[in-house]
């Protein structure tokens, strides 16, 4: 019997350590992306400011707005698209309004596409850096200062910046 | 060689005790609380046996509501309910459990251990599965129905969209996999620690080799599935955000994990199948199976590359290109151990004294059709044409030859080979001849088409379709309710079996059969080989 229990230890042993791995693997996605930066995930601090502006190119950026449905919000960029130098400071704008009468608090997931040019789009200063408190009714500017890095692989010509709004987790909570 | 086993047993080990002390408990209780290995095998495969008629009629709604385009008979969320119940049922209630009744039948058997080794782990794992699948099914009369979301739930279609009746799913998932895992390491224990003295590990029949490394990749792959079903539970009832990209979670990594778990998943269900084939093509062939070895090794190989293959399933996520050819390639080379596979069966019928007895023609029809389903799981491999294939029939096509003429004809040639052990008595063979070529005919008239209108476009797990793919449709409807019809002519004949009606089978039962499990008596004694026998 203890050459049974010895294997069988062994075995349960595998099964931990497999149910462990599956929960690792979502640490290990968001590192795996963060290395490969692959997903298309920007960074979620504030960048360092340009050391140089490369004029021999242009890169054209447009920006792209959706939201939760469930969420009554109006949310768009006001600039659809814009062409600038990597290095080049830019600020543009979203407009977000609450279109309820309650106060909503608003968390805003960015996206860059194509995913491989995620890392070199850096932002100095992000709406989507911190959650956004909303009143009933109330209409605001939320700005994104950013620049492309001049790292930028040649290949990328076109980037596109699209956050998704949703309804922050905490609100949802404690709802 | 596994070959060389067979009739060099010492003599008081042969036969297992005489049939006068072949007592049982009777009743109810037998079966509730049996810790014998050849009782619960039995369960396992009746159950088995039942979910396949359950899945069957939910199967028959999908293909009654597309028979004709338009709605007809049940609304689109329903609809839904029907293949995401259809699927769960026939991959955890009839493929997975089948197989785990033939390995707790037959490798007692074939490696002369008088039981498993974990009897009564053994009565649990059995008893928790019709639990599970009491709550999965209650949820069909539930209000809000069933689960919907397919059976590979993807979030968010799994955590925001879904019902209540999730909260049942998880937990259902969860019993089928702790079953399979308990299942798992009994079998794990016995392969190990219980052969007979003088079987070393190359001399293991193939269904055992296939089996003790399908419970390896159960090991491996079932906790994973645990993980992301509670995952999706915690999402969707207690705030956390694995999958919602709101709270920083990704949707895409849902995919990810489930097709780690979901891929080894379909090899669990075709190893041991060819474990079955190739036990029964040298029987019938009456030669020793060709390339033992080289059996051994793809088995082995064919289940380390199916963890590194899963992105197949996701080309269309946005994956970057130099992850897709990886996971292309590695496909790709999947098909040279299976390949390997398939030229040893048709080598060992090479030249072969063939007989054409009933799981002979299921294990022919399985070679065939498997390798059918085989090429088209190469096709979806290649990337561009897979942007084509994904969520089309042809998709449907795919894994139904792989999954019901692969994994369940292997099942039923399985039956048809061993039932005269199990029960002494012959099968009908004119009756199962019948059974063998209306499913043949039928299964065909079901699935084929399917690779046409995939194809042409015609998008899977919708109920509702265009019209120029209302003839095809009408024809497989008609070969799904004739392949169902057929199964009653499987039934008949296994429960002709039971009830001992047929000509009394022989020991031995085929001429070519070579293994342990026929140096028993038939039936098999409700205890063998107390006494090991000795393998020279």
């Amino acid at each position: 019997m203890s050459a049974h229990r010895s294997l069988i230890n062994k075995l349960l042993l595998a099964c931990a350590a497999m149910f462990a791995f599956g929960f690792a693997l979502v640490p290990l996605y968001d590192v795996f992306c963060d290395i490969t930066g692959i997903n298309g995930k920007t960074d979620k601090v504030a960048a360092a400011a340009p050391d140089r502006v490369d004029r021999g190119r242009e890169v054209s950026v447009e920006f792209l707005a959706t939201h939760d449905p469930a969420v009554a919000v109006d949310f768009a960029p006001e600039t659809a698209r814009l062409r600038l130098n990597p290095g080049e400071l830019q600020l543009v704008s979203f407009v977000v309004e609450n279109r309820s009468d309650q106060p909503i608090v608003t968390t805003a997931v960015p996206s860059v596409s194509p995913g491989e040019a995620a890392r070199h789009f850096m932002k100095i200063e992000c709406f989507c850096f911190q959650e956004q408190p909303l009143a009933p009714g109330e209409r605001k500017l939320m700005p994104v200062q950013f620049y492309v890095d001049p790292e930028l692989p040649e290949r990328f010509k076109n980037l596109t910046l699209s956050y998704r709004l949703y309804r922050s987790v905490g609100q949802r909570a404690s709802r | 060689m596994s070959t060389q086993v067979t009739g060099t047993l010492d003599a008081h080990g042969a036969a297992g005790r005489p049939r006068d002390h072949d007592h049982k408990p009777r009743g109810l209780a037998r079966w509730l609380f049996s810790t014998n290995h050849k009782d619960i095998g039995t369960l396992y495969l009746l159950f088995s046996l039942a979910m396949l008629f359950t899945g069957g009629s939910l199967a028959m709604v999908i293909r009654a509501e597309l028979f004709q385009p338009g709605l007809q008979f049940v609304d689109p969320h329903f609809f839904n309910q029907m293949t995401t119940v259809h699927g769960l049922v026939m991959v955890f209630g009839a493929v997975m459990p089948a197989f785990v009744g033939l390995a707790n039948w037959m490798i007692p058997l074939m490696i002369g251990a008088p039981d498993m080794a974990l009897p009564r782990i053994n009565n649990w794992s059995f008893w928790i599965l019709p639990c599970a699948f009491a709550i999965l099914l209650s949820t069909l009369f539930m209000e809000g129905g069933a689960p919907a979301a397919g059976w590979t739930f993807y979030a968010p279609l799994s955590t925001k969209y879904s019902g209540d009746s999730t909260a049942f799913f998880v937990l259902a998932v969860h019993l089928m996999g702790v079953s399979s895992i308990m299942g798992a390491i009994n079998v794990i224990v016995t392969i190990w620690n219980m052969r007979a003295p003088g079987m070393g590990w190359m001399k293991l029949p193939l269904f055992v080799w296939t089996w003790l490394i399908t419970a390896f990749l159960l090991i491996a792959v079932m906790p994973v599935l645990a993980g992301v079903v509670t995952m999706v539970l915690t999402d969707k009832y207690f705030g956390t955000s694995f999958f919602d990209a709101a709270g920083g979670g990704d949707p895409v990594m849902f995919q990810h994990i489930f097709w780690f778990f979901g891929h080894p998943e379909v090899y669990i269900m075709i190893l041991p199948a060819f474990g079955i084939v190739s036990t029964i093509i040298p029987t019938f062939a009456r030669k020793p199976l060709f390339g033992y070895e080289s059996m051994v090794i793809a088995t082995a190989s064919i289940a380390f590359l199916s963890f590194i293959v899963w992105g197949h399933h996701m080309f269309t996520t946005g994956m970057p290109v130099v992850a897709e050819l990886f996971f292309m390639y590695a496909t790709m080379l999947i098909a040279v151990p299976t390949g390997v596979k398939v030229f040893n069966w048709v080598a060992t019928m090479w030249r072969g004294s063939m007989t054409f007895e009933v799981p002979m023609m299921f294990s022919l029809a399985f070679i065939v059709l498997f390798t059918i389903g085989g090429f088209s799981g190469l096709m979806l491999a290649i990337i561009p044409a897979d942007f084509q294939y994904q969520d089309t029939y042809f998709v449907v096509a795919h894994f139904h030859y792989v999954l019901v003429t692969g994994a369940v004809f292997g099942i039923i040639a399985a039956v048809y080979y061993w039932i005269p052990k199990w029960t002494g008595v012959m099968y009908d063979e004119r009756l199962a001849q019948v059974h063998f070529w209306c499913s043949l005919v039928s299964v065909n008239m079901l699935f084929f088409p399917m690779h046409f209108v995939g194809l042409a476009g015609m998008p899977r797990r919708i109920p509702d379709y265009a019209l120029q793919f209302a003839d095809l449709n009408a024809f497989m409807s008609i070969g799904g309710f004739l392949f169902g019809l057929s199964q009653l002519l499987f039934l008949w004949g296994v429960v002709r079996c039971m009830r001992g009606i047929g000509d009394k089978a022989t020991d031995r039962v085929w001429e070519g059969a070579q293994g342990l499990e026929w140096e028993v008596p038939s039936p098999a004694p409700y205890h063998t080989f107390d006494t090991p026998p000795v393998v020279k």
